[in-house]
């Protein structure tokens, strides 16, 4: 019997599993499916991790390894080429389920106190956006492409076309130019890109890579590889509008379309789903819908930074291990609502007994602005908290802290929306 | 006046460098944001990072990166020193794969650990 069970060893495993034992909380196991630790970081070969963490900038390899070698100074057990197949949440504060398969130990059913869930995403893919034309190979997830080059060593094209402009697309850009490919263009259905504007900067404009905004891809051509990529500008519709066709030839697609939080154990759980951010929804401390069941970092919502993801997880880690020591959330929820230009939030759900820091309130906005207010605003209309900031994105995730003193007087649920000013 | 976007952290401050003004920058939030805008009018530099055959290891890359950042001039001619090197494992974190690249004061350096197997 476990305390508490780490479904992934990515960063935010990592985080949680090591709060938890230096929270006292000593029979810790992490569940790994790749060879090693560390998650998708081994293969984001690039800088600019840490900063906020390690005040330093980090590639992935070397983020992750201060968390591997955190973990190594635990007694936290881990199980790495190992696969969770079903979890079985315990009712009535009875053990959980964890029901996992490797080659070494066989089918495993683990019995644990408590489980955080670690999962991850996964990058949409082709099937799920519909692109028209011929089923030729050469299209790749930029995440897929990314493993490929930099860590089993293959070069996957020479003359790009990248669909989306999500992080990972532009710093496959970047790394796929400077490796010797030619990035033609990088096509953005949205007028917005969907990544850090950092890395609109420092990936397309330094190499003099065109990102067409408001376009998309409207065929591929191509026998048995990629040959012939057509790309259409689109209206305020989303729609392609005729006679705009641009043709690039090409043997490459890169897709960075969007990350979809990886949650079939969750569902299968039954465990509550947000169908917004398409995670568990979360109470402040990471709990899900089921006691004793927490999760954190991008298999709840897709983070931009993963320092973020590291903080986030620690919550994580610490509220599993006061479960794991009797302490048991309870008292009325007061729900966060999405006012405009919010998507989402996360938390959903905000207990105030249980709150003694400020309550960490993550969301992503809408729209673009220039300088603009966010705004917490309750049931009777007054606004408990305002937050100023100079500049909005929905590429960019937003954070802001709600006191719990301001949070007892909020009368019923609250709303955050922004406000350009 | 030169408008450009800091690229030190995710921020993106929008900054403004009079560069007849002593390259005087305005817009930024932090110390980091104003260096980077003098030096991204007058020398602009950048970290490199890549990979490199490894043989023995875990995966037949490794990952490495300048130890500080480099003229962005000199980037496609590090790619092809890079490229150049053969490693077998072990390799730790940090050790210095190509001391002085190009004479540019940055030492080419391992950023993982990879075991023999």
């Amino acid at each position: 019997m476990y305390d508490l069970i780490v479904v992934g060893g990515g960063p935010a495993g990592l985080a949680a599993a090591c709060k938890a034992w230096d929270e006292g909380v000593k029979r810790v196991l992490v569940l790994e499916r790749d060879k090693e630790l560390g998650g998708i970081l081994n293969q984001c070969i690039h800088n600019g991790f840490g900063l906020h963490r390690f005040k330093e900038e980090l590639t992935g390899p070397e983020y992750a390894r201060r968390f591997i070698r955190m973990l190594a100074d635990t007694g936290v057990e881990t199980k790495l080429d190992t696969m969770v197949l079903r979890i079985v949440p315990g009712e009535n504060d009875a053990p959980h389920q964890v029901h996992a398969i490797n080659g070494a130990d066989g089918y495993m059913v683990l019995e644990t106190r408590a489980i955080v869930l670690a999962m991850g995403c996964r990058e949409r893919t082709r099937g799920a956006i519909s692109i028209p034309g011929e089923r030729c190979a050469g299209i790749f997830t930029a995440g897929a492409a990314q493993r490929y080059l930099n860590m089993e060593g293959y070069m996957v094209g020479r003359r790009v076309v990248i669909l989306g402009s999500g992080d990972i697309g532009l710093i496959m850009a970047r790394r796929m130019t400077l490796e010797g490919a030619r990035v033609l263009a990088c096509v953005e259905l949205m007028p917005y890109s969907g990544g850090l504007t950092r890395n609109i900067v420092q990936c397309l404009q330094d190499y003099d890579i065109p990102l067409y905004l408001s376009h998309t891809i409207t065929d591929i051509k191509g026998h048995d590889r990629v040959e012939q990529v057509t790309v259409s500008e689109v209206g305020p519709d989303r729609r392609p509008i005729p006679g705009t066709e641009m043709v690039f030839d090409c043997d490459t697609v890169l897709l960075s379309v969007g990350l979809i939080p990886e949650n079939e154990l969750t569902r299968q759980a039954a465990i509550p789903m947000d169908g917004r951010t398409s995670g568990a929804v979360v109470y402040e401390n990471m709990e899900t819908g089921v006691p004793g069941v927490f999760a954190c970092g991008n298999v709840v919502h897709v983070h931009d930074l993963v320092d973020y993801v590291s903080d986030e997880s620690e919550r994580a880690g610490a509220a599993a291990a006061a479960y794991v020591k009797g302490t048991r959330a309870t008292g009325a929820a007061l729900e966060l609502v999405n006012g405009d230009g919010v998507s989402y939030t996360v938390p959903q759900h905000l207990r105030l007994e249980a709150l003694e820091k400020p309550a960490q309130v993550f969301f992503r906005v809408n729209r673009v602005t220039d300088a603009a207010e966010v705004l917490a605003t309750d049931a009777a209309g007054r606004t408990i908290a305002r937050f100023k900031r100079e500049h909005l994105a929905p590429g960019e995730m937003e954070r802001v802290a709600l006191p719990p003193q301001l949070l007892k007087t909020a009368q019923g649920p609250l709303t955050l929306s922004i406000r350009e000013v | 006046m030169k408008e450009l976007i800091c690229i030190v952290c995710p921020k993106g401050c929008h900054l403004k460098v009079d560069e007849e003004n002593g390259y005087a920058v305005t817009g930024n939030t932090c110390p980091r944001g104003a260096d980077y805008g003098r030096t991204e009018l007058q020398n602009p530099t950048r970290v490199l990072t890549s990979t490199v055959c490894i043989q023995g290891g875990l995966y037949p890359r490794l990952p490495v990166k300048t130890s500080k950042a480099i003229p962005k001039g000199l980037l496609f001619a590090a790619m092809e020193e890079i490229a150049r090197v053969r490693l077998t494992a072990p390799v730790t974190c940090g050790q210095v794969l190509i001391p002085d690249l190009l004479g540019t004061g940055a030492d080419l350096v391992a950023s993982r650990d990879m075991a023999a197997l």
